[in-house]
């Protein structure tokens, strides 16, 4: 079953500004699904409008097949919406926050508060129940926005940026719930300008740039079909020249690190023994930067260059 | 199955009282800003027109004078506190964004709508029941036909409500929020026959009074308490009733089109 479907969905704003340009995408249930793309590219755009707070020039949402027009009750009750800005009345408490939201849903207070008591506990933040919002650090807000967004249980939880100013040790929590959330058969949409969140997130990635879906894809595929990817070794004893290792293309960036361009056929091992046979002692090796995001920021040069 | 009418109602129903819930604990919780101030506003009129101006008029219609602006008093305090009470929550909501949560849960329009009306029109009445209460230290009332009275109030509060609703969803900054009441509607409430009879007007000044749409509900209410009014009665009813439909239609259509909420 598909957990939505986004047929030719455009958007243009009155300032004639078109956010959207037709896009195509379906996402199936249970999938964690990563929604990548610049600044303005039509992320955020797109997120409104499955959550019914960007109205859309023209196109078809289903959400687990109920049309968002003409089902709209019915759709929305099946997602959660964490928002990218923070959107909480500063003077109401956590708790009456969370009991409120699921009320908005329909739930009565006899079954929302004892699930309010539950994602506040995961969310860390049961101990706060009775602070206002206005006396939260902003990681703890960031918090409390996945817990409203969880208190009706939706089938879909779409996530807008949800890690943006996060600090590291919060970060990696949230990505052990949200892979645990999703491991429950929640089906998860992320968009996030933390490439290596949505490498290490997301089964499935659309990028979408200047309002059109450029790649749709497995993360797996994606990264298995880029080109060339670049690592770095970090040498155990200082080097002064460089002599060619096969057919890799290396270059020493300085006497203790080699940058090695390793095309799709070439393998690990091969430059391994390439560099045994030089005798290199290798300390450490990593990708010079995260794999998603080379292809990422390829993909959108090559977009932009063909737009022009 | 699971959006069945039946189903469907119940959660609207919950939906609706936790709205009403929320802004009825608003209005208490703040209470030194919204229901203190009409209480002493109110009893400063009953003290200086009622008491020590009052004293010196000839009565009207064989009413005192502070017996004549009791039921004026009553229904301009539901009046403008229904209209600031929904004006004022509404905005601050669209004003943090919080209102985002209510619009993107599966909740009806319609429901959003109700909720904020009926806790606009809480809010007034029970004001406006202060505002009588305070009355009743300074003079005795009886109640001509309380059927009217409770009518024209629960009526009237809730048209309040709405046009409230309506600024909240126009206004961009809190100036907004202000400018309807102090320039429109402080206005036609004084010139609504709060503390005359137009029947002291000359001619001219007394048709162009009728049209005053609060004219003629705040002398409904008074023909509710003291028997006497200077309109139809039944005309004023039509009026607010219509008012009343026409208002909730427009809220319903801007809420649909999310004119100044979604983009």
């Amino acid at each position: 079953m598909l957990a939505l479907t986004v047929k030719n969905l455009t958007k243009i704003y009155p300032n004639k500004l078109t956010a959207l340009k037709g896009i195509h995408f379906s996402i199936a249930q249970g999938d964690f699904f990563g929604l990548l793309g610049p600044n303005g590219a039509g992320k955020s755009t797109t997120i409104g409008i499955l959550s019914s707070l960007v109205k859309k020039t023209s196109g078809t949402v289903r959400v687990f097949e109920y049309d968002i027009d003409t089902d709209f009750e019915a759709a929305k009750a099946c997602i959660g919406i964490v928002p990218q800005e923070i959107n909480f009345n500063p003077f109401e408490k956590i708790m009456d926050i969370l009991v409120n939201q699921a009320g908005y849903y329909g739930i009565s207070r006899k079954i929302a508060i004892p699930r309010a008591e539950l994602y506040l506990k995961e969310m860390g933040l049961w101990e706060s129940r009775e602070k206002r919002v206005s006396q939260l650090s902003g990681g703890m807000k960031r918090r409390l926005m996945i817990a409203r967004a969880l208190v009706n249980e939706p089938k879909l939880l779409i996530l807008d940026e949800p890690t943006a100013g996060v600090d590291v040790e919060l970060r990696h929590s949230l990505w052990k719930f949200l892979t645990d959330l999703n491991k429950q058969s929640t089906t998860i949409i992320l968009t996030t300008h933390y490439l290596e969140e949505a490498e290490k997130l997301c089964k499935n990635v659309a990028i979408i740039d200047q309002g059109k879906i450029i790649k749709n894809a497995s993360t797996n595929s994606l990264i298995n079909d880029m080109a060339i990817h670049t690592v770095i070794l970090k040498l155990a004893t200082p080097i002064h020249s460089l002599m060619k290792l096969g057919n890799y293309f290396c270059r020493l960036l300085d006497n203790l690190t080699i940058e090695v361009e390793l095309l799709k056929n070439q393998s690990l091992n091969g430059l391994f023994d390439e560099l045994s046979k030089q005798h290199i002692q290798i300390n450490s090796i990593h990708n010079k930067t995260n794999r998603l995001e080379e292809l990422f920021i390829r993909l959108i040069s090559e977009n932009k260059a063909s737009s022009l | 199955m699971i959006f069945s009418p039946m189903i469907n109602s119940n959660k609207n129903s919950i939906a609706l009282q936790t709205i009403l819930y929320k802004e009825i604990m608003r209005f208490f919780r703040i209470w030194t800003q919204t229901l203190l101030p009409p209480a002493i506003t109110m009893t400063l009129y009953f003290i200086i027109f009622g008491k020590l101006i009052g004293k010196q008029l000839p009565s009207i219609e064989g009413f005192s004078y502070i017996q004549y602006i009791v039921p004026g008093l009553v229904m301009m305090s539901i009046m403008t506190n229904a209209y600031s009470n929904t004006s004022s929550s509404f905005f601050g909501a669209k004003f943090s964004k919080s209102i985002e949560e209510m619009l993107v849960s599966s909740m009806s329009n319609y429901i959003i709508l109700c909720g904020y009306m009926f806790s606009g029109a809480l809010r007034g009445l029970l004001v406006g029941i202060i505002v009588m209460l305070v009355a009743l230290l300074f003079t005795h009332l009886y109640i001509h036909n309380a059927a009217i009275v409770i009518s024209m109030a629960i009526l009237v509060s809730m048209l309040f409500s709405l046009g409230g609703f309506i600024n909240g969803i126009f206004a961009k900054r809190f100036d907004d929020v202000a400018f309807v009441p102090t320039f429109i509607l402080t206005p036609l409430t004084y010139l609504g026959g709060v503390f005359y009879s137009i029947k002291q007007l000359p001619p001219f000044w007394k048709k162009i009074s009728l049209i005053n749409p609060l004219l003629n509900m705040i002398d409904t209410f008074r023909y509710g308490i003291l028997g006497i009014s200077d309109v139809n009665v039944y005309d004023a009813f039509l009026l607010t009733i219509f008012l009343f439909i026409g208002l909730f239609m427009w809220c319903l259509f801007l809420l649909k089109k999310g004119v100044g909420l979604r983009s």
